[in-house]
This record gives structure tokens, sequence and C-alpha cells, in this order.
């Protein structure tokens, strides 16, 4: 049955065929402007162009956003970053001394600041000390120098809580030379994120 | 260079003495003034009083292998400081082989050829033997010509752990038998490099690493008993303190309260109390906590604008010595263990004097050893408990952290003078120092109480 079904629509084919070969073939028609065709062209031409520059300029105007978007985060992240450099800023002491040096009290004063401006933001001092005083007795003077910083900045208004205070005495030098120089950097408090830190606000 | 000086280099572990003929000397009671420049392991300039201490020869052997013990006893008996210790030629290093027995001296005991002894200026002669497993140290007692004591013991097999520390008893023993006086051989010393607490035992050798954590630890402390130790490790801004145990390296924390900064404990002599400085927001304050039922904490000082830390019992357990920044530097107070009747201990004088700082009360409670600042460099000094009078035990470089050997008459601290520093020992009587480490950066040394014979354990 399959074969007698192929053979029927083989001679088919085959008759259609034939008719199409019968035709002459057909003069191709000579173009002639069409006024109407052209105006159509000229219009569907003006569209393509208008919607293309529609196109283009949205497209720009998204680019300007996501510019403008990514200049913002840029800036806020620039800003967060300077604020976290205000913050962790160090002080330095005297030798055996633990009271605020006046030209620190500045740096503080930009802490505080930055504390009021940013309410989540936690913090810990830690108080360092330079090699020539005593090992141990330098724990306690380190405990003296953060805690007379924490003890400014609540003077200042920063609710005490939201500061904690540590002491590594000489443990942990930053200039590792044995000389005045190094000393005095080494003579410092810290300051360190605890929590709240992730996103900070200029003051 | 004074006649009877003895010039020994034992860099390589040879003694060679020179002479026991000692010259007429006056004899000067020393005050144990750090007035020599010693460099590493080469004496100069000691002061030896010849005559006032007794001769004693550590009899060389034919048994090599027991030339170890002899040279570690010979060593020990060295640094207790109180013989003259008679080096024969050839003896008192493995490396020379074993030496022919000494001219005319019979080996066979009991006697020996004391009247040639006596001419040497040994006043005792210390002899080992090998009896199958089992070390005889025999003590003879050259001048009454005769022994006066035998040990056996079945020592641990050299370089096995507990070796040395095994013929450290053994010269204890051979000190108590000549003089009736407990040695230090068999103690150790904790101390802190690169933050973390180490041991070494008392002649330099054997250091091992005993704290266990990442964290900077300080302040190494030991217990009365020698069989626990105590320091502080930072975590997180803080200080915690840990009891460890000796022999199993088991450590407990010590109750605190809140986020606090607590460090220098000081064990009370029976064990019980743990004293240490606090540093909160109000300063640095001594407390005291109940060590058997980690708690009961006590508050001892109350400074305010005041630092207290630092704190030392005496060894009856009655008083406590602790550091005071109240007269503006930090000086040595005391108080009893209770925390009242707190008053000024080492006299200083006011405007002049720097801080003084690190106190330790020595084992037989006479004295206290302290550190003060001296024209912007620390010295060691001690306090006399009775007279409340200082003197100032060094000068040579910056020497810090004096810590008591049980016998009350050596000091272990931390001296620059070789150029960087390290830990040093030094002894009150002849005023000897020699250096207990050759590495720099070792600080805060312990010296332990004797260390006492460890439950057996396993091999």
């Amino acid at each position: 049955m399959k074969r007698v079904h192929s053979l029927v629509l083989m001679g088919f084919g085959v008759t259609l065929v034939a008719a199409c070969a019968k035709k002459e073939p057909e003069v191709a028609p000579v173009p002639q402007a069409n006024a109407d065709s052209v105006a159509a062209a000229e219009r569907a031409r003006a569209d393509s162009i208008a919607a293309d520059s529609a196109r283009r300029a949205q497209e720009e105007a998204e680019r300007l956003a996501r510019q403008r978007a990514a200049d913002s985060a840029a800036a806020v992240a620039a800003a967060a970053a300077e604020v976290r450099n205000t913050l962790a800023a160090m002080i330095h002491f005297d030798f055996d001394k633990a009271n605020i040096r006046p030209d620190d009290a500045g740096m503080l004063d930009q802490k505080v600041a930055i504390l009021n401006a940013n309410p989540d933001l936690r913090i810990r001092i830690n108080g360092h000390c330079d090699e020539r005083g005593s090992d141990e007795y330098n724990l306690a003077l380190g405990n003296r120098r953060s805690t007379a910083a924490k003890n400014y900045l609540v003077s200042h208004g920063v609710d005490a809580s939201r500061i904690e205070t540590a002491s590594y005495g000489e443990e942990r030098p930053v200039a590792m030379g044995h000389d005045e120089d190094s000393w005095a950097q080494n003579r410092r408090d810290e300051f360190e994120i605890l929590s709240g830190g992730d996103v900070l606000r200029r003051p | 260079m004074r006649a009877g000086r003895r010039i020994a280099g034992w860099a390589d572990g040879r003694l060679l003495l020179l002479a026991a003929v000692v010259s007429a000397q006056p004899t000067i009671r020393l005050s144990a003034q750090d007035t020599s420049a010693i460099d590493r392991g080469v004496r100069i300039g000691i002061v030896y009083r010849p005559g006032v201490r007794p001769g004693i020869v550590v009899l060389p052997g034919s048994q090599a292998s027991l030339d170890s013990v002899r040279a570690i006893i010979t060593r020990d008996l060295d640094y207790s400081d109180r013989f003259e210790v008679i080096t024969m030629p050839g003896a008192g290093a493995a490396s020379l082989g074993p030496a022919e027995p000494p001219v005319t001296a019979p080996r066979t005991a009991p006697g020996l050829n004391y009247p040639l002894y006596r001419a040497l200026g040994a006043d005792f002669a210390i002899e080992a033997r090998r009896v199958g497993d089992t070390t005889v140290v025999v003590v003879h007692d050259v001048t009454a010509g005769g022994i006066r004591r035998a040990f056996r013991q079945v020592l641990p097999a050299l370089g096995q752990s507990g070796f040395r520390l095994a013929v450290h008893r053994v010269a204890d023993q051979v000190l108590q038998a000549t003089l009736g006086a407990p040695g230090i051989a068999a103690t150790r010393i904790l101390f802190v490099r690169d933050g973390k607490v180490y041991t070494i035992d008392q002649d330099g050798t054997d250091i091992g690493l005993v704290s266990s954590s990442d964290h900077q630890a300080m302040s190494p402390a030991w217990a009365r008993n020698g069989r626990q130790f105590s320091y502080m490790e930072f975590s997180e801004g803080h200080g915690q303190l840990f009891v460890q145990d000796v022999a199993t390296h088991h450590r407990v924390s010590v109750v605190t309260t809140g986020k606090a900064l607590d460090f220098t404990p000081a064990f009370s002599p029976d064990g019980k109390t743990l004293a240490f400085s606090r540093a909160t927001e109000e300063g640095t304050d001594v407390y005291t906590v109940n060590m058997r039922d980690n708690c009961c904490l006590q508050r001892l000082t109350r400074g305010g604008f005041s630092d207290n830390l630092s704190p030392t019992y005496s060894p009856d357990g009655q008083r406590i010595a602790f550091v005071s920044t109240r007269p503006g530097l930090p000086q040595v107070y005391v108080m009893s263990a209770d925390g009242t009747d707190q008053q000024l201990f080492a006299p200083f004088d006011y405007g002049v004097t720097g801080s003084s700082n690190a106190p330790e009360w020595s084992p037989d409670g006479q004295s206290v050893a302290f550190h003060r600042d001296v024209g912007g460099t620390l010295q060691v000094f001690v306090l006399d408990v009775r007279t409340r009078s200082v003197r100032q035990l060094t000068s040579l470089g910056r020497n810090e952290d004096p810590t008591w050997a049980p016998d009350s008459r050596h000091l272990a601290f931390v001296s620059d003078r070789s150029g960087y520093r390290q830990l040093w020992v030094i002894d009150l009587e002849t005023g000897r120092i020699r250096p207990l480490l050759q590495q720099s950066g070792a600080r805060l040394p312990a010296w332990s109480p004797r260390i006492p014979e460890a439950v057996p354990t396993n091999p």
C-alpha cells in the first residue's frame, strides 16, 4: 500500500512540474518610480533613523546613569575609606605618659564626629608602648593610654559602651628600630573597628 | 692577672685547670657587685675566694659511658658556686675519651690517695662507677680520708628524656652530702621568646616549648610545688591567665570576669591563691582568685589615679610585694596578703630615683629582687627585707626582670651586656655571672623551685 501511495504522489509531482514548465518565462517588469513607495521608503528610513537615535540616546542615558551610579558608588567608597583612615589615624604619647597631647586632640575631635555620624559604629582602642620601660609595667601604661583616649571621646559625647579598650604594652611595635624615632612611633593608640564599619558616612 | 685565678674555656667542653695552688690573698667579703665584663662562655675577672670555698674534684674514670654523667655533675657543682671545682687534666670531656686514672691514685674503693688530692686543694672527691645497670656515686671526704656517702641509682639511658634531670638530682645529692645544703641543679627556668613560653635547664640545656597556642604569651610564674606554672596570653584585646601542669602539659584558664586584661600571675606559697594584675578602665590593680575552686575574685588594691601590679608573695604567704605608681613613678610597695597595710617597701629618693619594677621575693624571704631605672637604663637591685636597704647588683648594659633560684643566692635576669638581650645568671655570694642561653630575645625568666620527682610515665 505504501508503495502505491508513493507512486501516486510521484506522478502528481511530475504533472505539476510539467505544468510549470509549460509557461513562458515572463519578462521582468521594468522598475518604475513610484512616488508613494519612495515616500514610504523615505518615511521608513526617517523612522528608522529616529528609532535608532532614540535607542542610542536611551543607551547613552543608561550608560550615563550607570556611570553616575558607579561614580557615586566610588565616591561613597572613597568617602568611607577616607572616614576609615581618619578614624584609624593613630595618636601618640610622650615617654611614660598617658595624657592626650594637645596636637592630637584635633584628631580625636574628628573621631568624635565620625562616631556621631555613624551611630552603629563600635571601636576598640589599643594602647601601645615603646620598648624602654619594663615589659609588664608597659601593659598598665598601654591601658592608661587607651583609657585616656576613650575618656576624651566619651567626654565629647560618645557613648562609653561603643568603645572598648585594650593594651598590648610593648609587645606589638610598628617600628622595629631601637632609636628615638621608632620609640616615638611605638608610643601610640590604635583605633580598631569592631562593628558597624561597613558603610561609613562622612560626618 | 691574679695568681690563683682559674682560666677555663668551656665552649668546647674542656676545662683546663692551671693551678690548684692558691696564693695567699686577702679574703674580702664580696658585695657581689657586677664589675666583671664577661663575654659569652668565657670567664674573665671572676672573683674567687680561695680558701673559703671547699675544693671538689670529680674523678675521671675508665668507663666512658659515664663521661656525660661526670661532665654534668662537674658543671652542676661548678654552677652551684659553692666549690672550687678542681679539674683533673684530661677529665671533664667525653671527647677526650677515657682518661688514665690519676697518677698514683689507686682506683680501688674505699681508699683514694687522699694526701694527693689534699695537696691538690680538694676537700671532696666524687667518683662515679657503673655496676651493672646501677650508677654508683661515691662522695669521698678527702680531709677526713674516707667515704662520706655513696648513692646507687639506676639512671635513664643517655639521651633518654629524664636522663639529665636524674643526673642533676645526683649533683644535688652530692651537694647535700658535702655541704648539707640543697642544690639548684634539678631546676629549670621558664622564659618568653617570640611570644612563646620556653623551658630551659639551669645549666643551659634542654630547651623546650611549653606554651601551646599561637597567642602571644607573657609573664610565666611557677607554683611553689614545681608541678605547675601560670602565664598570660593575649586574646582579642584581653589578657587571659592559664595554669598549666608541667608533666601533662594540660592547661586550664583561670576564671576572669568580663573583658579585662589580666597579667603577672603569682602563686601563693600554699598554691591555693593566684594573685595577678588586672587592667581595666579604672586602671590596673592587684586581685586574687581562689585556685582550687576557680572562684572568689578579690580586689586587693584600689588605685584610682595610680596603677598597682606585679604581685609577689613572701614565702610565708603573709605579705605581697607589688609595684605601685602612687608616688608618680612605679616603685616597690608591700601589703598584707589580704590587701591591708599597704606601704612603701624599697626606699627611693623622690624626684631622683627612677622607676622600679618587676619585684620577686626570694624563697628564703630575706630579699626582694627588682629592677630600677638608672640613668635611662634598667639595673637589677636587691632589697634587704629586714633593713629595707637596697643595693644595686648590676651596672653593665641593661639588666632586668630578676628571678630567684631556690637557693636564694642565684638570680637569673635579662641582660644585653653581650650586645643582645639574653638570659644570664649571677651568684650573689661570689658575683660570678654566666650566660644561661645564647639566643637573643629571651626575657621574663621565672626560675623554678626544685623540680619534684616526676610521677613515672610510660617510656
